[in-house]
């Protein structure tokens, strides 16, 4: 077996320079938690299936796990972390709290990020596409309506 | 995850070099979503990924008249379905990429890179094949253009050979009266694998003769098929319940599933002919 290099990545994570070391085969998840201590973003499956550890890089959603550290050198990532100003959350954070969103709790990091990214390029999605961007986050506890409804809350839509 | 190192290509003839300095254990890496996976379950002896995607014609959209569209073989899926001209003039190839995994999936994914992991079941294959893509290589010999019904060879295998990658896909500009169309068959409405795909293209006179088609069947068989019998059950007529039936038969004759979690042999052989009649009828709307 090789030895393993460490390599440096220079990136923007939610808003801040940083500069982290990582293992050449680190994914981008991995750095996140293990080098730099955001523990936000969940592995569930770590294949791309369940979104726990969806990340914005560049833009868009992506699921960390996918990523290698490597290729985010140069990279604009935001995690759920991100989310909030200092104590007050965000309008989607609130309305997944009001709506009763979630349970374990696993999956919110994901969704979040997910959501924030589709209200961003889509301030007033149909239920249709909400549960259609949402589709690559697996939640298996809420059954999903909760979460719907958070996200139709955060977007200024009347929730039955 | 093994021992992988990673290496940003900047050009073409720098990632060639390292892919064939790699050795077979060299792949690259555009978006990732199938290969970093493979690298971590080691259901591909991976050691370097050579990351292809800043390679600035690798990542492009450009469409002429005269020559048709291009695409960089690692343009995501979002830029694809997002683009004004595909949507007007490929809508098959928004049909394919806007369900191609999840929306975090298609932020990365790419057609280049479906293309080359040559699952049987890939959503984006039977698009290209009746969209009559070419596929442009490069290698150590320089680049060489395959029609891509003839790129995949068997599950996960193609006729890419040392040193060489997928740099682009060219899809003649569309004809007067023509039309596409993609269906995918799976339990859920996203993020599943097919049980079965299809794509067809027809052509259509002004008198609604069908002057060319071409229909082409996925996950029923070792490769994304070329159906070129369903596609003469079509021509030279105007369409009918009769040529659709051919057609469709024409599809489940051609099938030469496996069983497996999905769906089972008869399901699937079913399925063929059930996606080509309902992506002909499609087709068909799309091209009047």
């Amino acid at each position: 077996m090789t030895t393993t290099e460490h390599i440096v990545v220079n990136c923007t994570i939610n808003g801040e320079q940083q500069v982290f070391l990582a293992n050449e085969r680190d994914s981008l998840l991995e750095a996140l938690r293990d080098r730099i201590g955001l523990t936000g973003a969940k592995e569930g499956c770590n294949n791309g299936n369940c979104g726990a550890c969806c990340v914005n890089m560049d833009g868009r959603i992506v699921n960390s796990c996918l990523v290698m550290a490597a290729e985010c050198e140069g990279a604009e990532i935001r995690t759920v972390e991100g989310l909030a100003s200092g104590d007050q959350l965000s309008p989607l954070q609130n309305a997944f709290l009001e709506q009763a969103a979630l349970q374990c709790g696993i999956c919110t990091p994901g969704f979040l990020v997910a959501a924030e990214a589709l209200l961003e390029q889509n301030p007033d999605p149909s239920e249709h596409e909400i549960r259609y961007w949402l589709a690559g986050n697996l939640c298996r506890c809420t059954g999903y309506d909760k979460i719907i409804k958070a996200v139709q809350q955060a977007a200024g839509q009347s929730v039955v | 995850m093994q021992a992988v190192k990673y290496a940003r290509a900047g050009s073409v003839e720098e990632a060639v070099s390292l892919l064939q300095d790699g050795g077979d254990t060299a792949r690259p890496l555009a978006g990732g979503t199938d290969v970093i996976v493979q690298a971590r379950e080691r259901t591909r002896d991976i050691n370097l990924f050579v990351d292809i995607k800043h390679i600035p014609e690798l990542i492009s959209i450009e469409y002429s008249a005269d020559s048709g569209l291009t695409i960089g073989a690692a343009t995501p899926c979002y830029q694809l379905y997002g683009d004004s001209t595909i949507s007007e003039l490929y809508p098959a190839l928004v049909d394919s990429t806007s369900l191609i995994g999840g929306t975090a999936i298609q932020g990365r994914a790419s057609l280049g890179g479906n293309l080359c992991n040559s699952s049987p079941a890939a959503d984006g294959i039977p698009s290209l094949i009746v969209l009559e893509a070419q596929v442009e290589i490069a290698g150590p010999n320089g680049r060489r253009t395959v029609a891509v019904e003839d790129f995949c060879t068997s599950p996960g295998r193609n006729v890419l050979g040392d040193g060489e990658f997928v740099v682009k896909l060219h899809f003649p500009a569309p004809a007067e009266g023509s039309g596409a169309r993609f269906l995918r068959f799976i339990p859920r409405n996203e993020m599943d694998i097919a049980v079965a795909n299809a794509a067809t293209q027809v052509r259509l006179a002004a008198d609604g003769t069908v002057t060319w088609a071409r229909v082409s069947v996925g996950a029923i068989a070792p490769t994304p098929l070329l159906v070129s019998d369903a596609a003469d059950a079509l021509v030279g007529q105007p369409l009918s319940e009769e040529t659709i039936a051919a057609a469709a038969a024409a599809s489940s004759a051609a099938a030469n599933p496996i069983t497996d979690m999905r769906g089972s042999i008869r399901q699937r052989v079913h399925l063929a002919g059930v996606l080509t009649e309902r992506t002909i009828r499609q087709a068909a709307e799309r091209a009047a």
